[in-house]
């Protein structure tokens, strides 16, 4: 029996054909020349890589696509065999255990080897230890740009400075070598200027979650229209485009009181709860996950993991006037870079300015960067806000991770316990 | 305390009640000893002691609450798939066995440290708390510039956590005994590897956690006294192997359990345990500046362990395999704690070199309480006995 | 009379509460959760509506002059012939089962002998359940699997060794059966069994007939019915008359104990810390994460490394002077730590009284997850009952929240349901 097939808006149909173009640029390497770089979502730096030509590969984003794909399963198990510990992160051993069985893409075609390996080190421990893996398998260069952890809940001169520098010394020259082809600070600030302008729609549209009912969910939903700018596209003419029709889609949803659309094709209109989540979603079982929430009229207004590329409704953008210096705070700005006090920060505001009922959290074993702390989190945002939090446990891209009859018992218990609340208790009658 | 007719067993008693101490009560000793004195403590694996000591400063090692420590509050912040240390250490902070400590300082070990760093600052607000982050980048020009930048800022902070400027001169001193400490630290360690009959692990282990808890010069005393009674010692040496540990060095394993690996037939003549006393190899020069000289020296001659990046690829592990070399280890025991990122995401990597290098090892996990020994007794047993028919 | 019906279809038992409109408890029912849901949950109702029918007639009964202190004993009696002639139903139900299961080849040629020595067995079952029902006689269980089951083998057996016949042969076609039976709708003719109860009994006099018939004419209407437990979404209920667990648990602690502000329920498969305001709705809970260390289901398998019943390991735990520290709670090594304690000489009582303390850590941890203890505080689920575990915990909760008033019901196992029924009468009564 086959699933029936996910409705998709014009945007999502874009997204698709530019992911489609970037696997088959990946593929094609050898046709065309090109050189291939691997690297990660948070601290990507997409623009500097396309003023070398060079195209971008996520290892995150394939786990993700093997997730959706329901292959990670074997791949991780494939991995444990070879000696990965079942405690760590499952997108380095869906990565792994892909390579062992032949590393064929998406589109059907074997991953060409990465020419380069871009450790943009940003809000993860794990991202170092991923790529020095990577690095035993491909011998290829690994530029490592080391950013420092918002510790103290900002960023300092120093921290900025150091990662302007490794960009000069290290990246920059790293990639001249590997590509062959000079930098060029004005191509740079030329597509820093495009992020900038996608930036803008995108702001625009997680900021409709404030709407009611809200025109998106800014988590399900949210994923795919952070897509772009989160991966191999930042910078491109294509991004703008792509954020210019989504934003079209979500004014036209406003307009007409819409709710999102759902996978199964209807407006979800009838929004019962309105909420805030913290955390990454569950891959391998997305759509089972994401109806959970709609079948029981709640919808996420906004979320932390749209801000794991860039917190741009914060206020970044990309400048072209201080291009490595705005590629350094972009880095350094990134959620996972920010320390617990912030993030509590950042939840909260969320909670009151979106008006939710309450923080929901996904808690992904893999991820300790947002797990680790998580806890308190919850109780803290609870206590500002007075609004209650709930709890769920799931995992990226680990199948045997996702209990369904769990997740769905705690979610209707939350979603319950709101509308209880909402209502005031019930009798005031008590036992005699 | 003279050290002349201390006894071996002497000083382990001393470092094994400060070690099994949870209310730290030498460190509050010291602290009421004068008015004015503030402690500040330190989580695994490196922070830059000189600084906290040049400070006027206790350091205090906080390694969890080991097997002793039962974990209610501590447990209600964590996932099940979370090491142990984060739990006990909040355990230690809510139960508050560390209302004395004014200062915190959450070194780069991992993104659980590191998170850890923020809930300390929510729970405890009247604590001064750093995440130290030092670099990754070990080009002196940009990792080391940069980590110069770091040591001043924490100066800064410390500065106004006591109230009280630290001078260079404070700071040479401090560096002067910790290159002290460091230097017998180095002798206790070959000490112990030339002679591991005389220096048991579960002894020199005790004395160095120990020492993260008390005044460098007191422990400087200690160390040389332990080596002058320790070589007296009339200790049988038997058909052990000899092992050297890694993967152990942020969550301590229970000493029960260094105990079971020595008592199934290994000598351990080298280990990554409480790394912080030997992370730096060499003297920190103290001509120059001061903070320079730590920050070179840390770019320079550190040691290579999970949490710092290796750059060039083609050497990862290869500290391992030359350290096991140095130290005539015959074997492995890659003993980790579970969920820890950094030890377990490096073992495969670790591991190959071993098996590249010729080395036998064996691998497995700990939490700092676990309980049940039989199995580690078994497999370090078997180890020990594969290790003896190879040779 | 408008009856409102609370279901909570736990992993192992289902319990179902029937309230009046008034919110006063009628009856309580409870049976195994068998493999079929809608049968389980159709057994408990049935069970608390036969003791919603005796509380009826104790009500009957009360105003009858002439049975005035004697109340208790009649309705002993009638409830005690009333479950004999539920047992013969069902008796007779599974020997129809039974002798319509001997089909296959290994009965062929012999499904006279087997259909005689059934018949054999059913017949003494039925002789000796009169002593079963006997006054006075404490039975085993109130599950028709569990006092079927012990009868048949004993009786088959002797059948069988008369007949000269193997008796894993009748064996077999009895566990086919017994399944069958259990998960067949109850029958219904609640209020013809009680007549006949009534006509079986000593105490047949006007003076009791009357106001039991009246009683007995009452309909029993089911107003609303409400499901909860971690088998709900597979109750055949529309959605409105779905509540959590988690809701339906915090608003059954209210119930018994008003001033109940924090709820710690340790079951079979999972433990909840819940907070509840001062009408008994949820203001936060936290469950175990999704590692079930810790929960009931750990003492299980204890007890079956220790070769011990379940009920047996409080008592035991209670004779140590001499806990062992147990550090793990995790189920899957928890045979394994045992045996290392055992192998290191430890006594077996000091063990027991280390693992009873480390399941109450891991419940305290969630407490304090939940936001910690507030007063009143009520301990629920299979593990309440256990002396134990309840020491660990007063102790603890002393230690970390100080003086807190602690409920604990010995009739805790029905707080789901209780919780659903109220539901039930809040939803057509406000």
């Amino acid at each position: 029996m086959s699933k029936p097939e996910a409705v998709k808006e014009a945007s999502m149909e874009m997204q698709k054909k530019m992911i489609a173009r970037n696997y088959d640029a990946i593929t094609s390497k050898h046709e065309t020349g090109r050189k291939v770089s691997s690297t990660f979502v948070p601290g990507n730096l997409n623009e500097l890589l396309m003023c070398f030509d060079i195209v971008n590969n996520l290892p995150e984003i394939n786990a993700i696509q093997a997730g959706m794909r329901k292959a990670s399963g074997g791949y991780i198990m494939e991995a444990e065999k070879s000696g990965h510990s079942e405690d760590v992160c499952t997108y380095v051993k869906a990565d792994i255990g892909q390579m062992s069985k032949g590393n064929i893409a998406p589109n059907g075609k074997p991953y060409p080897n990465p020419d380069v390996l871009m450790l943009s080190y940003t809000g993860c421990y794990t991202f170092m230890k991923w790529f020095e893996l990577l690095r035993e398998e491909y011998k290829c260069p690994t530029l490592m740009l080391h950013v420092p952890y918002e510790g103290d809940g900002h960023s300092t001169k120093n921290m900025r400075d150091y990662i302007v520098k490794q960009l000069k010394e290290v990246v920059i020259p790293g990639l001249e070598q590997v590509s062959g082809v000079k930098f060029d600070i004005d191509r740079l600030r030329q597509y820093l200027r495009n992020s900038a302008k996608a930036e803008d729609n995108l702001v625009w549209c997680l900021e409709q979650g404030k709407v009611t009912p809200s025109p998106i969910d800014a988590y399900f939903g949210g994923v795919y229209y952070i897509g772009p700018i989160f991966t191999a596209f930042r910078g491109t003419d294509d991004a703008v485009a792509y954020y210019e029709m989504l934003r079209k889609e979500v004014q036209g949803r406003v307009e007409n009181h819409q709710g999102p659309l759902t996978p199964e094709g209807t407006y979800f209109n009838d929004q019962k709860y309105r909420l805030i989540v913290e955390g990454p979603p569950n891959w391998t079982n997305f759509r089972e996950f994401w109806k959970m929430f709609y079948d029981e009229g709640a919808v996420v207004v906004a979320s932390s993991y749209t801000k794991v590329g860039g917190l741009y409704d914060q206020g970044f953008r990309h400048d072209p006037e201080n291009p490595l210096e705005s590629l350094a705070d972009y880095c350094l700005g990134c959620y996972t870079n920010l320390n617990l006090p912030t993030r509590v920060d950042l939840l909260a505001k969320y909670v009151e300015e979106y008006q939710a009922d309450g923080l929901l959290i996904n808690s992904i074993k893999s991820c300790n960067s947002f797990s680790a702390g998580q806890l308190m989190i919850m109780k803290e945002v609870e206590r500002r806000t007075g609004k209650p939090g709930a709890f769920i446990e799931t995992d990226l891209v680990d199948p045997r991770y996702f209990s369904a009859a769990n997740v769905k018992n705690r979610l209707e218990s939350y979603f319950q316990m709101i509308e209880q609340k909402r209502r005031g208790g019930g009798s005031k009658t008590v036992a005699a | 305390m003279s050290g002349k007719n201390r006894t071996v067993a002497d000083i382990v008693g001393v470092c094994q009640e400060m070690f099994e101490d949870l209310s730290f009560n030498y460190a509050r000793k010291w602290k009421a000893a004068k008015p004015g004195r503030k402690v500040v403590g330190f989580l695994p694996v490196y922070s830059p002691l000189e600084m906290i000591h040049a400070a006027g400063c206790l350091p205090l090692g906080i390694f969890g609450g080991g097997d002793q420590m039962e974990v209610i509050h501590g447990d209600a912040y964590y996932q099940s798939y979370i090491c142990r240390i984060p739990r006990s250490t909040i355990e230690l902070g809510v139960t508050n066995r560390l209302d004395f400590v004014d200062g915190m300082i959450f070194p780069f070990v991992c993104d659980v440290i590191r998170n850890l760093s923020g809930i300390w600052k929510i729970m405890f607000p009247n604590v001064w708390s750093k995440f130290f982050d030092t670099p990754q980048n070990y080009d002196k020009s940009i990792g080391g510039t940069y980590y110069v930048q770091e040591l001043h800022e924490l100066k800064e902070g410390l500065e106004q956590m006591t109230g009280r400027k630290i001078s260079d001169a404070d700071i040479k001193n401090s560096i002067k005994l910790y290159n002290e400490n460091r230097r017998l630290i180095r002798e206790v360690y070959s000490f112990r590897a030339k002679q591991p009959w005389l220096a048991p692990t579960s002894e020199v282990y005790l004395l160095m956690r120990a020492g993260l808890m008390m005044d460098v010069e007191e422990h400087n005393q200690m160390l040389k006294d332990y080596m002058a009674a320790a070589a007296k010692e009339d200790r049988p040496k038997r058909d052990n192997v000899r092992v050297s540990i890694y993967g152990s060095f942020c969550e301590q394993p229970p000493l029960n359990l260094i105990k079971s690996i020595e008592m199934a037939g290994c000598y351990v003549v080298d280990d990554d345990y409480s790394l912080n006393n030997r992370f730096l190899m060499t003297d920190v020069p103290t001509d120059g500046d001061p903070l320079e000289a730590l920050a070179m020296t840390y770019i320079e001659n550190s040691v290579e362990t999970s949490c710092k990046y290796v750059p060039d690829g083609k050497v990862k592990g290869q500290f391992h395999v030359d350290a096991i070399k140095a130290c005539g280890a015959e074997g492995v025991i890659y003993a980790t704690p579970s969920f820890c990122d950094p030890a377990l995401l490096d073992r495969p990597m670790i591991c190959n070199k071993l098996s590249e290098a010729g080395i036998p090892y064996i691998a497995f996990k700990y939490a700092e309480n676990s309980g049940q020994m039989q199995p580690i007794r078994e497999q370090a047993g078997t180890f020990a006995d594969s290790i003896k028919l190879w040779s | 009379m408008r009856c409102f019906i609370g279901i909570d279809l736990g992993s192992t038992t289902t319990k179902a509460v029937v309230m009046d409109e008034n919110l006063q408890i009628l009856g309580r029912g409870i049976t195994n959760s068998r493999s079929n849901y809608d049968t389980a949950a159709a057994v408990s109702k049935q069970e608390a509506l036969i003791d919603t029918r005796l509380t009826l007639f104790r009500r009957g009964l009360a105003s009858v002059p002439e049975v005035s202190g004697k109340v208790d004993e009649i309705l002993a009696d009638l409830e005690r012939n009333f479950r004999h002639v539920q047992f013969l139903e069902q008796l007779e139900d599974l020997q129809q089962t039974c002798i319509a299961n001997i089909k296959g080849p290994r009965f062929a040629g012999r499904e006279k002998a087997v259909i005689e020595a059934l018949e054999g067995t059913f017949s003494r079952l039925r002789d000796s359940s009169a002593a079963q029902y006997a006054p006075g006689v404490k039975r085993k269980s109130d599950f028709f699997r569990d006092l079927a089951g012990a009868e048949f083998m004993s009786h088959g057996e002797a059948v069988c060794k008369e007949a000269g016949l193997g008796f894993d042969l009748i064996l077999n076609v009895y566990d086919k059966s017994i399944i069958e039976v259990e998960n067949r709708p109850p029958s219904g003719d609640m209020e013809g069994k009680f007549v006949r109860a009534l006509e079986k009994g000593t105490m047949t006099g006007s003076s009791i007939l009357k106001p039991v018939q009246a009683a007995l004419a009452i309909p029993l209407e089911e107003t609303y019915v409400v499901g909860t437990g971690y088998g709900r979404v597979r109750l055949p209920f529309p959605k409105e008359h779905i509540r959590s667990e988690i809701l339906c648990h915090g608003l059954g602690a209210h119930m018994m104990y008003p001033d109940t502000r924090t709820v710690l329920d340790i079951g079979g498969q999972d433990t909840k810390g819940i907070q509840v305001d001062p009408v008994g709705i949820v203001e936060n809970f936290q469950m175990n994460d999704r590692c079930a260390a810790g929960c009931g289901r750990y003492l299980g398998y204890i007890a079956d490394e220790m070769n011990m019943g379940l009920h047996e390991l409080g008592p035991l735990a209670m004779k140590s002077n001499k806990q062992v520290r147990i550090n793990s709670t995790c189920t899957v090594f928890a045979g394994a730590e045992l045996r290392d304690r055992l192998a290191l000489g430890e006594k077996r009582e000091d063990i027991l009284a280390g693992l009873h303390r480390a399941i109450i850590l891991r419940a305290m941890s969630i407490l304090s997850r939940a936001g910690g203890v507030k007063d009143q505080f009520t301990f629920t689920g299979g593990v309440a009952k256990n002396e134990a575990a309840v020491r660990e915990l007063r102790k603890l909760i002393k230690e970390n929240y100080g003086d807190v008033t602690i409920n604990i019901d010995p009739d805790s196992i029905y707080t789901g349901a209780l919780g659903g029924a109220t539901f039930a009468v809040r939803a057509v009564v406000n």
